[in-house]
């Protein structure tokens, strides 16, 4: 039963997408499209690291400068608050959503355009850099796994 | 044998002593914390009569208006910007599929956004970002005097944070509430994107507009 639950672990882990990197996975990058390019855009994903990492960066060719953003909420106020890097503690999933943590995507060249898609790339202190397909969802959108049901 | 039970006895004593100090103690400390220490977070609903809806600001079209204009409808009203890449957009759209399950009842409706970003978010600017969310959604805007008259009229609160790093050196902290108002402009509620499904939302506000007719 166990060698079962383990291939199953190994055949999720060798299906799952964006396997860039042995011991980070990255999944579920998504952006919200955008109405005008001058106005800043926002991506989420979800990361995976299986040993202790941090995340340093995020460039794109589509923005011209990516801010790691998390909220900070004080009573009914919500604040964005810059973060420099972010801790991925060994083995737990990391996960910007709407309303939370998201990478706010400033300078883009055009505004993201719902179906596109465009790549990521992720800076960690361990791990490297990790080359991710982001997909440009609707604006009403809440993430790829509700849009997939 | 006597002075060893004597001690004993004196042990014992002085256990229980420990026992009700600690009870003493702990009592007091719950005491403490849930008068002082510990404030409740400030109450959302602040009352009807300390929310209004009043104020005189241009629409994404061009148009001044007033509360007045509105009247006569249910309003849904949520303060935000342009440049809010996460909250502000992710609550229109969520206001948006609120609006798309009243069905016909969307016209007894009056969906606003009004921006606490003047300076930036002119009415054309106002005008093409509302109508990518919904057709009914109304964008309002005015000088920084007049936006702050209609966020005190709603007791939103909301502030300029200086941000190096962000576009023009500034973000903006506010409220993410969506104001429920009544017909004839009162405060009716609040929702949150996130607390309830859009469902549940348009239920509960269809069930209140059907409730007061």
């Amino acid at each position: 039963m166990r060698k079962l639950i383990a291939i199953v672990v190994v055949a999720l882990a060798v299906a799952s997408p964006a396997l860039a990197e042995e011991s980070i996975r990255v999944f579920d990058a998504w952006a919200r499209a955008t109405i005008l390019a001058s106005r800043p855009g926002a991506a989420y994903l979800t990361i995976e690291s299986a040993a202790e990492d941090r995340l340093l960066g995020v460039t794109m060719p589509v923005a011209g400068q990516v801010m790691i953003h998390a909220v900070e909420k004080d009573g009914d106020i919500s604040r964005m608050k810059h973060i420099e890097t972010l801790e991925l503690p060994a083995g737990e999933r990391v996960t910007l959503a709407p309303g939370g943590m998201h990478l706010m995507l400033m300078g883009l060249q055009d505004k993201l355009s719902e179906g596109t898609t465009f790549p990521m790339t992720l800076s960690f202190e361990n791990a490297g850099e990790i080359t991710v397909e982001v997909s440009v969802l609707g604006i009403a959108a809440e993430g790829p796994r509700e849009a997939a049901e | 044998m006597i002075s060893t039970k004597t001690t004993q006895l004196r042990r014992i004593r002085f256990s229980l002593w420990i026992l009700v100090a600690a009870a003493v103690l702990a009592l007091g400390g719950a005491y403490f914390v849930r008068t002082i220490g510990v404030r409740e977070p400030p109450s959302v609903t602040v009352g009807e009569a300390a929310i209004r809806s009043e104020f005189s600001l241009i629409d994404h079209n061009g148009n001044r208006v007033t509360e007045a204009d509105f009247l006569g409808r249910w309003q849904l009203v949520f303060f935000g910007f342009t440049h809010c890449p996460d909250v502000c957009p992710t609550t229109l759209a969520y206001m948006a599929n609120v609006l798309d399950r009243f069905g016909g009842e969307v016209e007894r409706v009056a969906p606003i956004f009004i921006t606490v970003d003047p300076s930036r978010d002119t009415p054309e600017v106002m005008a093409e970002y509302v109508q990518a969310f919904h057709p009914k959604l109304v964008g309002l805007t005015g000088s920084e005097a007049e936006v702050a008259a209609a966020a005190q009229s709603f007791r939103v609160y909301y502030e300029k944070m200086e941000e190096e790093t962000a576009p023009d050196g500034y973000l903006m902290a506010h409220s993410g509430h969506i104001y429920l108002m009544t017909p004839e402009g009162r405060f009716e509620d609040v929702f949150r994107e996130g607390e309830q499904s859009a469902e549940e939302m348009a239920a509960d506000v269809l069930a209140r507009m059907n409730g007061k007719q």
